[in-house]
Parts: structure tokens; sequence; C-alpha cells
């Protein structure tokens, strides 16, 4: 079951691309990948220091581009300094189906969880913006993928809880492949339990704002993401409920330039705003004052 | 180490044999049959074992949502149109009589012959086709007629069009609106259960499956190409993926298995018809008593008890910055 040669391919990239459900193919990750340097621009070339390009929010000075951001950083740069309180950090995931690819699941679990200190790929907490309070459910990529398994489907449907309970509005951050393929019919029915979490939101009459970063695809566009009282996509960001290499492969369709990002959602009505990141605090401090006033 | 994976099977057996095969159904002579197929399942199915649930679910004679329909329903009209843009005929809507009570259906439709499959895309609909089946909804929402959904589609479309119409948020829409009803409302995987495409109209009161259905997160070909990155690993990928009734059964994702004639549903239509509404009906008495009120709270606590994880009490490990 353990056989070394199955472990071929280790890259942080390549682990990255191989859980996502059919969405691999982010042409921005597929020129980074041959650079080799997550702190190279893909799109102007232009190379910063770490600290450079948090300092910038991870937008690059040059050209505007938007490198992808890791939860707990996303979560720095939009709230109140020490506000953020982390809720239902002890969930992991298990592994219901005994799942094994060419890895055992466990094993691209651990692995995860070392090179990213998370315990899964979404963070939740309580936190104040602008001294306004809000719940989070933020996700991170560099998890698997930013897929969506039991775990994630059921921090989720804690935060909305915990929205409801002390009656702010919740703001998602996604950025995620989709469904977690490894977790079987039980990932699909992460759509319907975050949906239903969704719901019991509107029932309390708390907001729901959602901000689709770089990618919000599948699964996760196809349940909570799709239902913010108010949807904001960043620059760039692919949108799709299936990428434009499965679209491709599948219906021979040529494919135009821009498909399935941010810019032609935006035109075609499915988000509200596109909005460059480092003007993201201040629209939600503006959300969460509005939403506090219908209150 | 055997004796421990024996013991975990012999448990997972008796765990199975304890489930709701039926869910009440008076059918006591396919609880047999059905148990017959639980114990070849358990005494380790081969992938190729697997695989002929896949090729079931998908065989090309398979009755589809019509043909159960045409034999379930009196009275049947079909309601064409999303009101804004199309009319899509790889779902299919519409009311009619079920057991002398108006009922709403929706449901995919795959074609019979090589024209009608194209017409019908396969059975993989547009946002147009869950903007209509959200329409039905309304309607029976409106007058307190329960639902029922019948789910047989390979995925929701995977094409240029379809994007910049909003499959995603069509999908996600339809689901919040069936999490909203008021309604009595059961849905039944009768084929291919495609992922999102599927869910978009499967999140009801009571969720069944047919015996040789399959119900999946993604196809096991998409799977094999992803994860093994060879299409040709499909038997691989659908052993993996479990995506057989049974196994969605004991991950408590359905409540329930439809059983189908000897030898599949494809043998006889009439007698799958049968079988099929005698399920039917029983799983919308079981819902007659209830409120609306009580139908939405229990329809959503439902869902919101699936999944299975764990707990990892402490510390998490160290954060080293990836980026």
């Amino acid at each position: 079951m353990f056989a070394s040669s199955e472990f071929r391919d280790n890259r942080g990239v390549a682990a990255k691309i191989d859980v996502s459900i059919e969405h691999r193919n982010l042409p921005e990750e597929a020129r980074n990948e041959k650079t080799q340097d997550p702190n190279t621009c893909p799109k102007c070339e232009s190379h910063y220091r770490d600290d450079e390009l948090e300092a910038n929010l991870r937008v690059c000075p040059h050209c505007g581009f938007h490198f992808p951001v890791r939860a707990s950083e996303r979560i720095d740069q939009v709230v109140d300094e020490e506000s953020f309180e982390e809720e239902a950090t002890d969930l992991r995931s298990e592994d219901p189906l005994e799942f094994c690819d060419v890895r055992p699941y466990p094993e691209r679990l651990v692995e995860a969880e070392l090179k990213t200190g998370l315990g899964d790929a979404m963070i939740i907490g309580r936190a104040a913006i602008e001294e306004r309070p809000c719940e989070l459910a933020v996700m991170d990529f560099s998890f698997m993928g930013g897929s969506m398994g039991s775990v994630v489907g059921e921090k989720f449907s804690r935060a909305a809880e915990s929205a409801i309970e002390h009656g702010v509005p919740l703001i998602s951050v996604t950025a995620s492949g989709g469904a977690r393929m490894q977790e079987g019919i039980l990932s699909l029915m992460q759509l319907p339990k975050t949906v239903c979490a969704v719901e019991d939101l509107r029932d309390a009459r708390c907001g729901f704002i959602s901000i689709m970063a770089h990618p919000t695809t599948a699964g996760v566009l196809a349940s909570f993401a799709s239902l913010g009282d108010v949807c904001v996509a960043e620059p760039g960001a692919l949108l799709a409920f299936t990428g434009p290499r499965v679209v491709q492969g599948t219906t021979r369709e040529k494919l135009p330039e821009d498909f399935g990002l941010a810019e032609p959602n935006f035109r075609y009505g499915h988000v509200d705003a596109i909005v460059p990141r480092p003007e993201l605090r201040g629209l939600l401090a503006k959300l969460l004052r509005l939403f506090a006033n219908a209150r | 180490m055997p004796g421990e994976a024996e013991l975990r099977l012999r448990e997972r057996l008796s765990r199975l044999r304890s489930l709701p095969l039926l869910r009440g159904a008076r059918l006591s002579g396919e609880l047999e049959r059905l148990q017959r197929q639980l114990e070849r399942i358990e005494e380790g199915a081969t992938d190729e074992e697997l695989w002929k649930f896949v090729e079931l679910a998908r065989h090309d004679d398979r009755p589809y949502t019509l043909d159960y329909v045409e034999r379930l329903f009196e009275d049947f009209v079909e309601l064409h149109g999303d009101r804004a843009r199309a009319d899509d005929p790889a779902l299919v809507t519409g009311i009619g009589s079920f057991g002398g009570r108006t009922t709403a259906v929706i449901g995919h439709q795959k074609g019979r012959d090589a024209g009608e499959r194209a017409k019908r895309n396969f059975g993989m609909a547009y946002p147009e086709g869950y903007r209509k089946a959200m329409r039905t909804m309304e309607i029976a929402e409106r007058h307190g007629w329960p639902l029922i959904t019948f789910v047989d589609t390979p995925g929701a479309y995977p094409g240029v069009a379809a994007e910049q119409h909003g499959q995603g948020g069509a999908i996600a829409r339809s689901q919040a609106l069936l999490a909203r009803l008021a309604i009595p409302t059961v849905a039944c995987i009768i084929g291919e259960g495609g992922s999102g495409g599927a869910i978009a109209i499967a999140l009801a009161d009571r969720v069944l499956m047919q015996q040789n259905a399959m119900y999946s997160v993604i196809s096991p070909e998409g799977c094999a190409m992803i994860l093994w990155r060879d299409g040709a690993e499909k038997m691989k990928a659908a052993a993996a993926l479990k995506p057989d009734a049974l196994h969605c059964l004991e991950l408590d994702v359905i409540d329930a298995i439809v059983p189908e004639p000897e030898g599949g549903a494809h043998t006889d239509h009439d007698e799958a018809a049968r079988l099929l509404g005698e399920v039917l009906r029983n799983a919308l008495e079981e819902l007659g008593g209830a409120s609306g009120e009580e139908l939405r709270r229990r329809r959503r606590a439902r869902f919101r008890s699936l999944g299975i994880y764990g707990t990892r009490n402490g510390v998490t490990t160290a954060a080293p910055q990836a980026r």
C-alpha cells in the first residue's frame, strides 16, 4: 500500500494541483510553475522580496496582479488588529472511504498540515472590522487546493451558527478548486450542507458577504460562495463551475481569452463588484455598517 | 493486521444489516435480494464488480425520468421554459397526479436514440434547466403540492455558454430554494447522480437511490484523469469513490435503497416503475403528517449532519510559511 515508487510527485505545486476537482487549469499558476518562484509576478515578471509583497497586500506594485493570499494573512489584511478569535481549531479530516489513489488520503492530509500549519482548508472565527463585529470563514488554497470536504463544510456551518448566535454578518473568502474527491460522495454533501447554513443565516436576517478570490470553482461556487447577499470578486480570479481545460477538453469549444474570470462574470451579472485588494477592508467596513443599520 | 481488517469488515456488515434498506416499504421479497447483494459487496467486491454498478447506472435501456412519469403519474402536464431565456430539454418538469394527489415532478432526461440524446444533451442541464426546476418548485410551494425529483445526469453541462449563464450560481440557488420549501420533497437517484448537476435537485426530505444507480462527486473517468492522470484507470477510481447505493446508505447520504427487477431496471421498465412507485408513495406518506415548518427544519438538520470528521486537541503543527 505504501509502495515508495508511488511517491512520484511531491512538489508542492503538483500536490496542490492533484487534489482540486477538475480545475488545475489556472493559467497564472501554470506560468508560476515554470518560474518556480512564488514571488515573481506571472504577469509582468517583476520579482519581489516576500516582505515587499506582504506590505503591498500581495498585489504586484508594477502591474496590479493579485498574488494568492494565505488564509491567516488575509485575515490580518482585513480585520482590526488583535480582534480575531479563531473557532473550531480542533477539527480534522478523517478518511471515511479509506481512499487511496496513487497515495493514501491520510498521507496527503498529514503532508498538507505539515506544509501549511493548518488543520484543514478553512479558518473560521470572530473578528471586528473598523470596530464592527463579524464572523469570518476564510479558505486557504494551499491546503489541498482549498478543497471542500467534511471539515470545511462543518466549519462553514459552525461559522454561520456563530454569526446567528451573535447576530452579526458572516464574511466568507473563498479560494478553492471544489469538492475534495478523496471524501467521495460526502464531499458532494457539503454543498447542500453549506447551502442549508446560508438559508439559516437568511432566516435569522444575518448578512452574508461572499468574497471570491482566485480560484472559486466547482463545488464551492455551486454552493455557499454564490449565495452572498453581496458577492465580490478579486480582479483576475477564476470563478467557474467548470474550469477552462475541462470545458475545452469536453466540448472542443473555442474558449474566450478571459474565460471564467471575474471580469466576464461581472459583465454577465454574476457578481456585484470586482474589488482590488487594497479596497477590500474599506468595502467590508462599509457593508458591515449598512447591515448593522438595517437591523 | 488481517485479523483487525476482518473485524472491521464484520462490524461494518452488522451495521449495514441493521440499516433500513427499504425504509418501511412493503416489499419483503425484495429485501432478501438486497441483502444478498450487500453480502456480495461485503465479501470484498473487486474493481470490476463495482464497475458493474457504473455500467448498469448508465445502461442505454435504463428507464429515464419520462419512462417513470408515464407509468406513475396520471394527467401529467409538462411545464417548459425558465421564463428568462430558454427551455432546457435535458431537465423536464411538470405536474401530474401521483397516487391521487397533484404532485410536481422534476427530473433529468437522457435520450434513447442518437437524435434524442443530442437534443437532451445527454441529460446535462444548462443553468436554464435549473431555473426551470426552480420555477416548478415555486409552483408546488404556492399550491402546497409535494415534489418528487428524479436524478439522472452525468453532471451539469460544462460549456462556455453554461458558464456565461451562471452554472454555479444556478446550482447553488436551486439547492437554496429546496432548503426553503415548506412542502414534502422526495428525491430519487435513478441512474447517474453526477456531482453538482445532481445535488442541484436532490436536497430533499427523503433521498432514495435505486439499487443499481450511482451517486458521486465526480465521474470515475474525471477522477482517474486527475488523480491517476490516466482516464483508463476509471475502474480503480470507481472502486475508490464507492458510488454505489450501499455505500451511500452506509454514509447516511441516502435514506433507503429502491429495489430493481432482477438483472436491473432496464430488463423490465414496468416492474422497475412499480417498485419505485411503491417506495415513493411510502416516503410521501411518512412525510404527510409534518407541518411545512417542521419539514424544513428536519430537512436542514438532515443535511447539517452529513460528513465525517475528527478532532485533534492541542496545538497544531508549527506553521512553516509556504509563501
